[in-house]
């Protein structure tokens, strides 16, 4: 693949500032004065090239596969000195990345979907074993029917494995988000493993203007991983013994402990990289809560509708707010609660079904905060966008202005809706 | 050749693990250890050896050992092996360390064949070894693609019309060594020289080698501790497990026993076996027999040898 810098004017297609403008190629996209253009999927792929990966191993699945086909060339080119191992099924895929881990070794690795099912138990394994692995999922439906769209079903499914979950918005979320999760996940008082989640398609196969960093800072933001425990000779130690019942529940209770002080590595994680480039990161975004009567929450792509419908109706005057969740797991309870109490009426986003359960898992997750803390807050949950099913403006505007219709009334026509679905 | 004389005494393998008396799982892990030529890692997958060796807080292992799942120690393994070469080739760790995937017959033959597959396939500098105790052991001696024709099993019993477990053992070895690999090998515990001498040749192979060697389980075979040596080597003199190498693609046969055992003595060690020698089974133990021969022959043909 080329990376030659290229002389280029292709007007219309590329932002173009006049004469003399280059076009230069960075990391397989095509850059000009005013940013790059990656996919999501090219910019998690640069931003685990410029992390100075030991070694990655992954299985290809739509619509993950732009990561590891981008990877590959960067091994093929010489570029990086990671060791990647094409293996034979996502479940070798996460094995790979525990023995790698264990090893001493920075590891990523990406999945979607069924692949995500697949490595099930070693999802556990890996955080059980507390090892620091970052993988990207590219969130897609779960067959059956068969369906490569983008939804949330796949990392809901695997909710309480222990792992640290982030959910980006668009592609340079995706960036910025992965090379936080190798500082995050490496950090002494967390070992354990993170997902960087991207709506499958949505992020992972659009085009999008992004900066980059130079190699130099994230070098200097991300030093090489320094392992409390590793599997080597010098020190022998067997990892992975049996735990009887008079041992296992302190490990789980560890763990959990482990989880939890993830918070205010990513926090910090989050301010430091604000402070290199201006993109400042935590739990959440909040976008006009201060004095919102009504707010919508959401993971992923759909934040940024959201958040346009919101601008929309404030300039109308209603007084609408919205959050975008960053942090997934270890959820932001207390900080979350902090900023919802006031409210009237919240309308919570899942675009995934927990099947017979009273709500999806992120309804579920703040109904729970809200009702242990005697909380006023009307909870309205939204099923929708399931197999990649398209969430227009229009569709947000519905929520808000069902959500003000209860915060005026009073009344709650449903608490669990499914968005735009022939019934 | 290795010799009791020439054999290390460095025991790696600790004793005071709760593995039974007359354990040939664990006779086969402390001789592999002795093939050891410097540092070693284990890779693990679940099942006997690894439930009895490190119940939380103790361990019998004085190597660095690490266990998994089930079914994934060929892709755990690939990944460490990954882990110190890319460590290594970049200056961050020094020293080569061999690294062995360790699995029973059932995390081998079974749910774990697919990762070995692939291991081979990818060319990793690894070691597995498959310690074959002919059934799962560990969850109450259940059937798998490694129980031999007519063996009874919890999930395989000697029934009124069904006489035990049907279909023959899978052919492992055959199996990896189309795969292209430089080496692979079949070893009995009951010949620990021959069984030492080809780990050190798969330890001392560029790539990916395959030993698997058989350890009988009194458990599980029904038989007397005392006699699990004995039956190891029963085994290979019945022609019931023919021990063979196959160097890039070439077979030659370890220990060619003349004349073979007659397959009743075996048997009648074995309590899994026994309902074969009554004479409702005659038609049964004879089609066994002749299986059985079938492939010794099979063996020594692609050995380039004639039957005694």
């Amino acid at each position: 693949m080329s990376r030659k810098k290229v002389e280029s004017s292709i007007e219309g297609i590329i932002p173009y500032s006049g004469e003399g403008s280059t076009i230069t190629i960075e990391g397989g996209a095509v850059c000009t004065q005013l940013g790059c253009a990656y996919t999501g999927d090219e910019a998690v792929a640069y931003a685990a090239k410029q992390s100075n990966v030991d070694v990655v191993a992954a299985y290809p699945i739509t619509p993950q596969t732009i990561i590891v086909e981008r990877f590959s060339e960067y091994v093929a080119d010489g570029e990086v000195s990671t060791k990647y191992l094409p293996v034979e099924s996502e479940h070798s895929a996460m094995s790979a990345c525990v023995g790698a881990s264990i090893g001493g070794a920075r590891v990523f690795t990406s999945t979607a979907s069924q692949g995500l099912a697949l490595m099930h138990e070693v999802l556990y394994l890996a955080s059980g074993l507390r090892c620091p692995i970052v993988m990207a999922v590219v969130n897609r439906a779960l067959s059956a029917p068969i369906n490569i769209h983008g939804d949330h079903s796949d990392m809901m499914g695997s909710r309480d494995c222990g792992w640290i979950q982030l959910y980006a918005e668009n592609a340079q979320e995706a960036y910025d988000l992965t090379i936080q999760s190798f500082k995050i996940a490496e950090d002494k008082n967390v070992q354990l493993p993170i997902t960087v989640n991207l709506d499958g398609f949505f992020i992972s196969h659009s085009t999008e203007s992004m900066k980059s960093l130079a190699d130099e800072d994230i070098n200097k933001f991300l030093p090489s991983r320094t392992p409390i425990y590793k599997l080597d000779h010098d020190s022998p130690i067997s990892i992975g013994g049996m735990a009887l019942p008079e041992y296992y529940y302190e490990f789980k209770r560890q763990q959990e402990e482990a989880i939890n002080s993830a918070k205010p590595v990513v926090k910090n994680v989050g301010n430091e990289f604000g402070e290199m480039t201006g993109r400042k990161y935590g739990f959440f975004e909040a976008y006009e809560m201060n004095d919102a009567d009504v707010a919508i929450i959401s993971l992923g792509s759909t934040s940024g509708t959201v958040r346009s419908v919101a601008k929309k109706l404030r300039a109308n005057g209603e007084k609408v707010g919205a959050i975008k969740l960053w942090m997934y797991r270890p959820f932001p309870t207390e900080e979350l609660f902090s900023i919802i109490k006031d409210l009237k009426v919240l309308a919570v986003m899942d675009r995934a079904i927990s099947f017979g359960a009273p709500y999806g898992a992120l309804c579920s997750d703040i109904s729970s905060i809200l009702q242990n803390r005697d909380s006023e807050v009307k909870v309205l949950n939204m099923i929708y966008g399931l197999g990649g099913r398209d969430i227009p403006t229009t569709t947000i505007q519905q929520v808000f202005e069902e959500s003000l219709h209860t915060a005026k009334t009073g009344e709650v026509k449903q608490r669990i809706k499914f968005l735009d679905v022939r019934e | 050749m290795v010799i009791l004389k020439n054999l290390s005494t460095e025991e790696l393998y600790a004793p005071g693990h709760r593995l039974c008396a007359g354990c040939g799982p664990s006779i086969s892990i402390r001789m592999a250890l002795k093939a050891a030529r410097g540092p070693i890692a284990v890779v693990n997958a679940t099942g006997c050896v690894e439930v009895s060796t490190t119940i939380f807080p103790y361990t019998a292992w004085r190597i660095p050992w690490v266990h998994a799942l089930f079914e994934n120690q060929a892709a755990v393994a690939s990944g460490l092996e990954a882990a110190y070469q890319s460590l290594e080739e970049q200056g961050k760790r020094k020293g080569k360390v061999d690294v062995i995937a360790v699995g029973g017959d059932g995390g081998t033959f079974d749910i774990g064949i697919q990762a070995i597959s692939g291991m081979l396939e990818r060319g990793h500098d690894i070691v597995y070894l498959c310690y074959d105790n002919e059934a799962y052991m560990n969850t109450g001696i259940q059937r798998s693609g490694a129980t031999p024709r007519g063996a009874a099993t919890t999930t395989s019993p000697a029934g009124k019309v069904i006489p035990g477990k049907r279909g023959m053992k899978k052919d492992f070895i055959g199996i990896c060594a189309a795969h292209g690999i430089s080496y692979a090998a079949t070893a009995s515990i009951g010949f620990f020289s021959d069984y030492i001498d080809k780990m050190k040749k798969a330890i001392e192979v560029d790539g990916p080698a395959v030993v698997h060697v058989i350890a009988p389980c009194p458990l599980g075979w029904r038989s007397n501790p005392t006699e699990t040596v004995k039956l190891a080597k029963m085994a290979v003199q019945t022609g019931m497990f023919p021990i063979y190498e196959v160097k890039d693609g070439i077979y030659k046969m370890s220990l060619k026993p003349g004349k073979l055992l007659p397959i009743e003595k075996y048997f009648e060690l074995q309590r899994r076996f026994r309902h074969l020698l009554k004479p409702e089974n005659k038609n049964e133990l004879e089609e066994i027999k002749r299986e059985i021969e079938n492939n010794y022959r099979r063996i020594l043909k692609l050995a380039g040898e004639q039957a005694a």
